[in-house]
């Protein structure tokens, strides 16, 4: 496999291979951004963290189902505070680590962001877009394009480090969110977060099952929305993407390089397959390259909109 | 393996000890010692359990009262319904210790402290031949006294048995019947005695541990100790992966992922 390229670049951060863990799924300690670096992913997104400690909510908190997985998480994370304790000497990690932020406002984010500070992060994503979680993201009404103007142009000056701002699929013109996002001063755009929300009833207790009764839909189900999204957004801006929803094979990985994205996050795949699934993709992505005469990723990307 | 939880019906209920209750549930259920389950009350909450009882045809698990999920539990009587899902994690290794080049009977000891006991039962079912430590604070929290008749016991009032720890026995028992592994469930500071004792001894040994647990199915990261998952790579370790483990004996994490010195974990009510 020796010809083929498997780097990419994403907002001026070099990645050894195109797989990013996503946000909020095992990024909650350093040990386990090891364990998933160790795994072959190109980089790792921490859980997301908010300015005070969230407890979540209730489990269940999520429930596997034939098409993916509900999840209402509610955001449980120990504060900036703590975090950045955890977060510390962040070199050891062996890839880059991205820091995901959330808050119910602008006042918030830039407190977190200060937290951030002196610590190793290689970019901030700014997660605007969680559909379970009051106070935050949709369920706070900062996924349109008014509030992610506002949110990313203060975050914009409170950061040096490539800025992500990680959008919802919930919205019908999910490019002019992008655009908003690019003109406050994005350096990239993560789609997407989790779609719905959705439920699933336990029809013998004849109740939700989750506690928090709805929760975001992932997996399988949001992979056709998430490249339509990606695909969208590529037409609208020029910002790189790192492109997520429902990845599990190489050739998914393929498809969304295809539909404009520069990277591609993994999340609900390490449920199906393990923390494996990052060097899988990586090894059938360079198989399908190589048998397809393709040598590098930069080629992929975006592939799909040509004329 | 249940992904998503079954409603099941309570089919009997024990009274293990006065702060301690097992519930029995007719179903076949494929599982191996040392895995749990997530128990589901709906509209209370939903909580990692191990199965404590386990045949062909029935299963059960063994609770203390704790707080306001074992509390529900509980009150709960015969005929009422919750929901099972899993069971999910790492088992004990049966096999441990067997890789003896002559056919030597495999002998294993056994040591259970408080409601960790839950974990092991049905383990101790399984072993051929074990010699089993119970401890606990006084003689009325000792569990499973009539299922396994010759336990021996420990209480830390001199109740029951041997006055102090099941830790303070192992030398003594060693030197008796030269086990070739030991098994673990209890106080995480009890584990670590063990642990020292197994390394000291060279003997194979394997603790089952106990985190806050929410997905249960390796995603949400809760209840990782350092770089593992508990409900996955766990909740049963190694001795050689609990010697090199930072977290083992010394920190764990709240509901919301705060990592604590493990006894501020256990004096929280979450
Ligand atoms: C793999 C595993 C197997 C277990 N097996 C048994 C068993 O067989 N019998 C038994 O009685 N208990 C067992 N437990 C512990 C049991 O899950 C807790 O006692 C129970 O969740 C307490 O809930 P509560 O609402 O009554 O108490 P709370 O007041 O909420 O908490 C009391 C203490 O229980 C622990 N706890 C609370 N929630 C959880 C959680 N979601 N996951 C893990 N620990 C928690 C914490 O230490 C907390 O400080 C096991 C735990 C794990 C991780
Ligand atoms: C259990 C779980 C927790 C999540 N937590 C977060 C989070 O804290 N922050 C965030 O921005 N996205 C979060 N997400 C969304 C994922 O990062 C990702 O955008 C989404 O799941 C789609 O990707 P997937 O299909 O590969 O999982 C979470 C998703 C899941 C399944």
């Amino acid at each position: 496999m020796a010809a083929v390229d498997l780097s990419t670049e994403l907002c001026g951060v070099r990645l050894q291979n195109p797989t990013v863990l996503a946000s909020g799924i095992l990024g909650t300690s350093k040990g386990l951004l090891k364990s998933v670096a160790r795994a072959g992913a190109g980089a790792v997104t921490i859980k997301s963290l908010s300015l005070e400690p969230l407890p979540g909510h209730n489990n269940p908190i999520v429930v596997g189902f034939e098409a993916g997985m509900l999840n209402a998480v509610g955001y449980a994370n120990p504060g900036i505070k703590e975090g950045a304790k955890e977060f510390s000497n962040l070199k050891e990690v062996g890839v880059p680590v991205i820091a995901s932020i959330i808050g119910r406002g602008v006042g918030d984010f830039m407190k977190v962001l200060e937290g951030l500070w002196g610590l190793d992060f290689a970019a901030v994503e700014v997660s605007l877009s969680c559909p379970h979680t009051p106070g935050y993201g949709m369920m706070a009404g900062q996924n349109t394009p008014e509030a992610t103007k506002e949110i990313v142009s203060a975050v914009r000056k409170g950061t040096e480090l490539p800025l992500l701002v990680k959008l919802s699929p919930n919205i019908p013109e999910i490019g002019r969110v992008a655009r908003a996002a690019e003109e406050a001063g994005a350096d990239g755009i993560t789609a997407v977060n989790t779609l719905g929300p959705g439920m699933l009833i336990n029809i013998e207790a004849r109740q939700p099952i989750l506690d928090f009764k709805v929760g975001g839909v992932s997996g399988p189900a949001l992979r056709p929305i998430a490249l339509r999204c990606v695909y969208d957004i590529y037409k609208t801006v020029k910002i790189p993407i790192l492109g997520v929803g429902g990845i599990s094979a190489g050739r998914h990985a393929v498809e969304m390089l295809m539909a404009g994205a520069s990277a591609v996050g993994i999340g609900t795949a390490v449920y199906s397959q393990g923390i494996e699934v990052f060097g899988k993709v990586c090894q059938e992505m360079g198989e399908w390259m190589e048998a397809n005469g393709c040598r590098s990723v930069k080629e992929l990307i975006g592939a799909a909109h040509a004329p | 393996m249940l992904l998503e939880p079954v409603m099941m019906r309570i089919e009997e209920v024990i009274q293990e000890s006065s702060l301690v209750r097992s519930f029995i549930f007719k179903k076949s259920l494929e599982y191996q010692p040392g895995q749990f389950i997530m128990l589901w009350i709906p509209r209370l909450d939903e909580k990692p359990f191990s199965i404590s009882y386990h045949g062909k045809d029935f299963f059960g698990v063994t609770v203390a009262l704790k707080g306001r999920f074992t509390q529900g539990l509980h009150e709960m009587k015969v005929g009422e319904w919750v929901g099972i899902r899993g069971p999910f994690g790492r088992a004990f290794n049966l096999e441990a210790g067997r890789a003896c080049p002559e056919p030597i009977r495999f002998r294993a000891c056994v040591v259970g402290g408080g409601v960790g006991m839950a974990s092991l039962a049905v383990l101790i079912e399984r072993l051929e031949d074990s010699v089993v430590v119970q401890g606990a604070r006084t003689a009325a929290e000792l569990l499973y006294r009539n299922r396994f008749k010759d336990m021996l016991l420990c209480t830390e009032d001199g109740s029951a048995g041997t006055k102090g720890v099941p830790t303070d026995l192992l030398e003594d028992l060693y030197r008796h019947y030269r086990f070739d592994a030991i098994y673990t469930c209890g106080p995480e500071a009890m584990m670590v005695k063990v642990l020292e004792f197994a390394r000291e001894h060279n003997i194979y040994m394997q603790a089952s541990l106990e985190r806050y647990i929410k997905c249960a199915v390796g995603v949400c990261g809760q209840c990782c100790c350092n770089g593992l998952r508990l409900c996955v790579e766990g909740p049963v370790l190694d001795g050689g992966t609990l010697e090199k483990l930072e977290d083992f004996g010394r920190y764990a994490r709240l509901g919301n992922g705060r990592r604590v010195p493990i006894g501020t974990y256990l004096g929280k009510k979450t």
